[in-house]
């Protein structure tokens, strides 16, 4: 399992970053870093909550 | 989650509050019916970029649904209107597309119907709008098509975004509001001001501490009369004077309404026997008690994410459930900024600038009374929002003698893989 973030869609809302601070951080311009693309089990679940709460829908999983 | 437990849950609001409580019911192991009911025809979708995005033409319908996660095994129910509560006998009665009343038998009922734009008094003109559905943006950007003069009543968030979506069209704006300054509520005199300027740089007739008479009706409207004498010609008029939350359709019901679904701390709604065990309240309907501010009603996007999934546990893993202690946060983008604030600032609280210059468009400001930082402001510092929020959490005095938050940003917490 990947997190790919579309970086054109994301407008910095942070609300992934609430919800898996763990996952997801906000750089000094804004724009959004994912810590680490290849979540263990026991994150899946916040990153997922992540991803339906992304309020412009930036966020999607792949399996690879 | 016991035998004894729900097996069927209908949820009252098919828009982001709804239908996260059902994401969250489903993610904790809920596996019986789950009937959602929208008034709009629409399946759930994003209301944040219809002040933005969407009505700039940036994002289009079939990109702006909520996606669904495939687990979520909801029947929904469109075009279909709540209509009353019996909560002994519960059931829910709606009004379908074509008129029809049914009732609906419930095990627990999610009340999450959201809110409804304020309007004016008296008739209102063909040309004068609301904006809160996306068939309300749809009529409002068929009407920009034409190239109308705009004048916006009301400086709120929505308001102001508005403006600066349509100056960003191109097209001419005014922007009224009885108030000192825009989102004058919110931010206070002086940070509103620093908004107004925002505005009026951007080229929007700036009309602050002004009401509105009413407006010139020559079958559609053509102005804007203004309680100092002036006038502002307009073909197009755009509301954001807020919004009442929609619990008309509870009134006799029993449950408890006073600007909003009045809730414990758990989400479950308040009768005057206490706190029902089958029905929470969710999104901007709901008005819950709160550890941290007595009770909050707040109509942001993140505030029904954390709602719905504290009410999913209270419903059905009540064991689990925790009180909801949440710091608030909501966004806002206008032109290149973006404001952020978490907390909660009240009309007259003190206000410093901590860090950063307001002129500039790039600054932090602290908001507090008695003792006690409410709130903060971050203007185009998304990046340090959460650190100020974990700081609220905790407590922060009054006035802050932090400029910044401990930056644990210096050095990377984990590589990234």
């Amino acid at each position: 399992m990947r997190i790919v973030v579309d970086l054109d869609l994301c407008q910095g809302n942070a609300i992934c970053t609430a919800i898996a601070p763990e996952i997801f951080q906000l750089r000094p311009d804004g724009t959004l870093a994912v810590l680490d693309d290849s979540p263990d089990e026991t994150q899946l679940a916040s990153v997922e909550d992540a991803i339906f709460g992304c309020p412009v829908q930036a966020i999607a999983m792949t399996r690879d | 989650m016991t035998d004894r437990g729900p097996r069927h849950i209908v949820i009252a609001g098919a828009s982001l509050a709804g239908v996260a409580t059902a994401n969250a019911l489903r993610r904790r192991g809920y596996t019986g019916a789950l009937t959602i009911v929208g008034a709009e025809a629409h399946l759930p979708y994003q209301r944040p970029p219809l002040s933005k995005r969407f009505l700039a033409g940036e994002v289009d319908r079939t990109a702006l649904g909520l996606r669904l996660p495939g687990s979520l095994d909801a029947g929904f129910r469109l075009s279909t209107t709540a209509l009353r509560l019996d909560i002994a006998r519960h059931r829910l009665t709606v009004r379908d597309a074509g008129g029809g009343i049914t009732d609906l038998g419930y095990d627990a009922l999610v009340i999450a119907t959201g809110a409804a734009p304020r309007l004016l008094p008296g008739r209102m003109p063909a040309g004068v709008h609301a904006l809160r559905t996306v068939d309300d943006c749809m009529a409002i950007g068929a009407a920009i098509a034409g190239r109308p003069r705009i004048v916006v009543v009301g400086a709120g968030f929505i308001g102001c975004e508005v403006a600066a979506t349509c100056r960003r069209l191109g097209l001419d704006v005014s922007l009224v509001d009885p108030l000192p300054a825009p989102m004058f509520r919110v931010l206070g005199e002086r940070l509103g001001t620093v908004m107004a300027e925002l505005h009026a740089d951007h080229g929007v007739d700036v009309r602050m501490g002004r009401g509105v008479l009413g407006f010139d009706d020559a079958g559609t409207v053509t102005g804007v009369r203004l309680d100092d004498g002036s006038r502002i010609a307009g073909d197009l008029v755009i509301l954001g004077l807020g919004v009442v939350p929609a619990t008309g359709w509870l009134t006799g019901s029993g449950l408890i309404l006073d600007d909003g679904v009045m809730c414990d701390e758990y989400g479950r709604a308040l009768h005057a026997g206490g706190a029902l065990p089958d029905i929470v309240a969710v999104g901007d309907v709901a008005r819950w008690r709160h550890p941290r501010y007595g009770s909050l009603r707040a109509e942001h996007w993140d505030h029904a994410l954390v709602q719905a999934r504290a009410a999913a546990a209270t419903l059905i893993d009540p064991g689990s459930a925790a009180p909801v202690d949440d710091i608030p946060y909501f966004w806002s983008d206008q032109y290149d900024v973006k404001l952020q604030m978490v907390g909660v600032a009240r009309a007259g609280d003190d206000v410093r600038i901590i860090d950063g210059d307001p002129s500039r468009h790039a600054f932090v400001a602290a908001y507090g009374r008695d003792e006690r930082t409410t709130a903060v402001l971050l203007v185009n510092q998304a990046h340090r929002m959460a650190e100020w929020r974990s700081l609220l959490a905790g407590g922060i005095g009054w006035p802050t003698t932090a400029t910044r938050p401990p930056d644990t940003r210096s050095t990377p917490r984990s590589s990234a893989r």
